[in-house]
């Protein structure tokens, strides 16, 4: 077995308030469709899917981003790991701002695990050969010690010795996240994103791939990145929930001052619309109205206000920033979890009453 | 319970079997499944993927994929069997009597057809209604269904639509013929939890105004509980327990359901850890011996590996397929008190 701790200690890992990732004026967009079809539409050909995004991940912390699909979430993850490039703003990992083109140790240090371990897994490598390849790659280990690492990595995510040899197509669903876990594992990360880990497996296999990320962020101090669509996975699992809608950050919070008092009317809106085991839906009227807009025709003013029950002239008129209580802008943060809302009304008044959002 | 009121009908799945020919076998997809469905009820089936939740429902329609059929048993639709009803007899009965909501709009949709075509077919088929009446009731469909601005989006290919509004015009579809029985595959699975919230109300809504019995195939315990009344639990092709929902998903009396439940995080009440079912769901091809939960059970005994359980009252409208269901209700306890 191998001594070295799975989790390599960064460069500047002394606590001195510097977040571990830290991302300013984060902004991701596509050119999509042609430019012909763009005019007869009066739409736009760039998709902005990430708008100006900042985000702080804090060492050890565990941090979800949540939001309906389109709202720029994975777009977001994927540029966190280096695996889209930014088309605006800064990421700084332990203060150091990372080039576009981001150096082996670099991409070392974030690791992504996919939504659907069917597809993210090479059909044609054994286990053992997947992780091999990536340990030659990067040299994370001396070769000798290679297959005495990856059993180590298995034994980790809780599979057993025969998983070398064995195809992904010989696994459950449930078992390929986690060789799809110790695959990010591998190379010792200190941030690991995952990207709706357990969306593609069965409600009796995401308990335990639940569990496994829990043991692991214990185990190894590893910091989190889980994108979810699922509140109750989020609130099982994270510290932190960042909201996003339309490629905004909408609403951060300690997990649960989000769940007890939701500052903006999206979120208070979309805690509401989760099925309860226990009680049943009263009345017709939706907890949010509509669909989301088209992310080729933006709002003006406030993004959400064409589905806001309390939306009015202002809404229209100014794109509230993101504040947070004591109004002062976000990036500022004094490293302190503070509770951040983008709403014009989100701290003037006291939080709106939400059916069904409280516990 | 299975009195029909007037034109209300009611469903009835009796001993259902249904075998798929694969190359290493026949698998049994949906062995002895008896489904109760009375008028203007609303029945949820929960279960994992491969439980033959989907099987049962498209058995129940005669749509099952060409290399499954059904072997034995009976769909009683008003005393008539459709199980052993030819496609034409069959095309008499979908529509205007059961009607069907699958998980995928965009594939269950034609894409080359306008969605307002798409809803006036069925009444122009079955209803005998001529083009200018079914297109009229086809407006009125969408304005039901929540389709804004319906005279503009009926000549929109459902490309132009979201997954919600897609979600929306299949209902729309389901509902032209105004059928006694809908049944539900999923149908809110692909969704965003704040269209699935408008869907599941829209849903109610529609089925408690036109007196619609619905069948409900999910796998989320808490969307079932908002839609139905009562609900069956389906583990390797044979139901397991059945009751209303507020009684097995309070007090699951299969270690199964309760398996079900504690896996799932709770949104009002975080855990510290999630209890998982061991293992995974078995081979139908050569299923265990006895009960077939037996090898991931907590409380599996000697004679649950030998006989086979069948679905046994306990009263109140509730049926266990466990031979010690007791004991589960003890865990229940157990776990409540820890809380």
């Amino acid at each position: 077995m191998s001594t070295q701790p799975l989790v390599a200690a960064g460069p500047g890992t002394q606590d001195d308030g510097t977040p571990l990732l830290e991302a300013t004026g984060l902004s991701v967009s596509f050119s999509v469709g042609s430019a012909l079809s763009a005019r007869l539409r009066h739409e736009s050909r760039v998709l902005h899917a990430v708008d100006g995004v900042d985000l702080r991940i804090e060492r050890g912390e565990a941090v979800a981003l949540v939001g309906e699909s389109g709202s720029g979430k994975s777009t977001l993850a994927r540029a966190l790991t280096g695996l889209l490039k930014p088309d605006q703003g800064q990421i700084r990992l332990d203060g150091k701002v990372l080039p576009a083109r981001r150096s082996r140790a670099d991409q070392r240090r974030v690791q992504i695990v996919f939504q659907d371990p069917y597809s993210s897994l090479n059909p044609r490598l054994t286990v053992g050969g997947t992780l091999h390849e990536l340990l030659r790659v990067h040299h994370v280990v001396p070769r000798a010690e290679i297959p005495a690492y990856t059993r180590e990595l298995l034994g980790l995510v809780g599979l057993g010795e025969e998983a070398v040899h064995a195809y992904p197509r010989q696994f459950s669903g449930g078992q390929r996240q986690r060789v799809a876990i110790a695959r990010a594992l591998a190379l010792r990360p200190e941030l690991l994103v995952a990207d709706e880990p357990v969306s593609a497996l069965d409600v009796s296999v995401q308990a335990t791939i639940l569990n496994l990320l829990q043991d692991l962020r214990a185990q190894l101090g590893l910091t989190l990145l889980l994108i979810s669509h699922n509140l109750a996975v989020v609130r099982h699992l994270c510290d932190r929930v960042a909201v996003m809608y339309l490629g905004r950050i909408i609403e951060v919070a300690p997990t649960e001052e989000l769940f007890a008092a939701p500052r903006h009317p999206y979120t208070q809106g979309l805690l509401a619309a989760i099925p309860r085991m226990t009680f049943a839906p009263e009345g017709d009227v939706p907890a949010v109205r509509g669909d989301p807009p088209s992310p080729l025709r933006i709002p003006a003013g406030c993004r959400f206000r064409t589905r806001c029950p309390i939306a009015e002239q202002i809404c229209a008129e100014q794109d509230p920033a993101l504040l947070s209580l004591a109004g002062t802008p976000a990036h500022s943060a004094d490293g302190a979890p503070a509770h951040w809302a983008a709403c014009h009304f989100a701290f003037a008044d006291p939080p709106q009453p939400c059916e069904g959002a409280t516990p | 319970m299975t009195t029909a009121g007037e034109n209300r009908s009611s469903l009835e799945v009796i001993d259902l079997h249904v075998e798929i020919a694969s190359r290493r076998g026949i698998v049994r997809a949906v062995d002895g499944v008896f489904l109760d469905v009375p008028a203007g009820q609303a029945v949820g089936v929960v279960g994992e993927s491969g439980s033959g939740k989907s099987m049962t429902l498209r058995a129940i329609l005669g749509v099952l994929p060409p290399e499954a059929k059904i072997t034995a048993g009976q769909v009683l639709l008003d005393g008539q069997d459709l199980a052993h009803l030819s496609n034409t007899q069959l095309n008499r009965v979908r529509g205007p009597k059961i009607a069907m909501i699958f998980q995928e709009p965009m594939s269950a949709l034609n894409p080359v057809m306008r969605v307002g075509a798409q809803i006036a077919e069925g009444p122009q088929v079955h209803l005998g209604m001529n083009r200018a009446k079914a297109g009229e009731r086809a407006l009125e469909l969408m304005r039901r269904v929540g389709i804004p601005d319906p005279e503009r989006r009926y000549r929109a290919y459902p490309h132009e639509f979201s997954g919600g509004m897609r979600q929306r015009v299949m209902i729309a579809i389901a509902l032209s013929c105004e059928p006694s029985v809908l049944l539900c595959d999923e149908p809110t699975t692909a969704l965003d939890v704040t269209i699935q919230d408008q869907i599941l109300r829209l849903l109610t809504r529609l089925c408690r105004e036109s007196g619609t019995s619905l069948v409900f195939v999910t796998h989320d315990l808490p969307v079932v509980a908002q839609v139905c009344d009562e609900l069956a639990v389906m583990y390797a092709g044979q139901i397991v327990e059945q009751g209303t929902v507020r009684e097995v998903l309070t007090r699951p009396s299969h270690p199964y359901t309760l398996g079900l439940v504690r896996s799932a995080p709770d949104v009002d009440h975080p855990r510290s850890s999630l209890v998982a079912i061991p293992g995974s769901p078995p081979s139908l091809i050569s299923p265990p011996t006895g009960c077939r939960f037996h090898p991931r059970c907590s409380i599996a005994e000697e004679d649950c590996v030998t006989t086979m359980p069948t679905l046994n009252p306990i009263g109140a409208g509730r049926a266990t397929a466990c031979l010690h269901y007791e004991r589960c209700l003890e865990a229940l306890d157990a776990q409540g008190a820890d809380r």
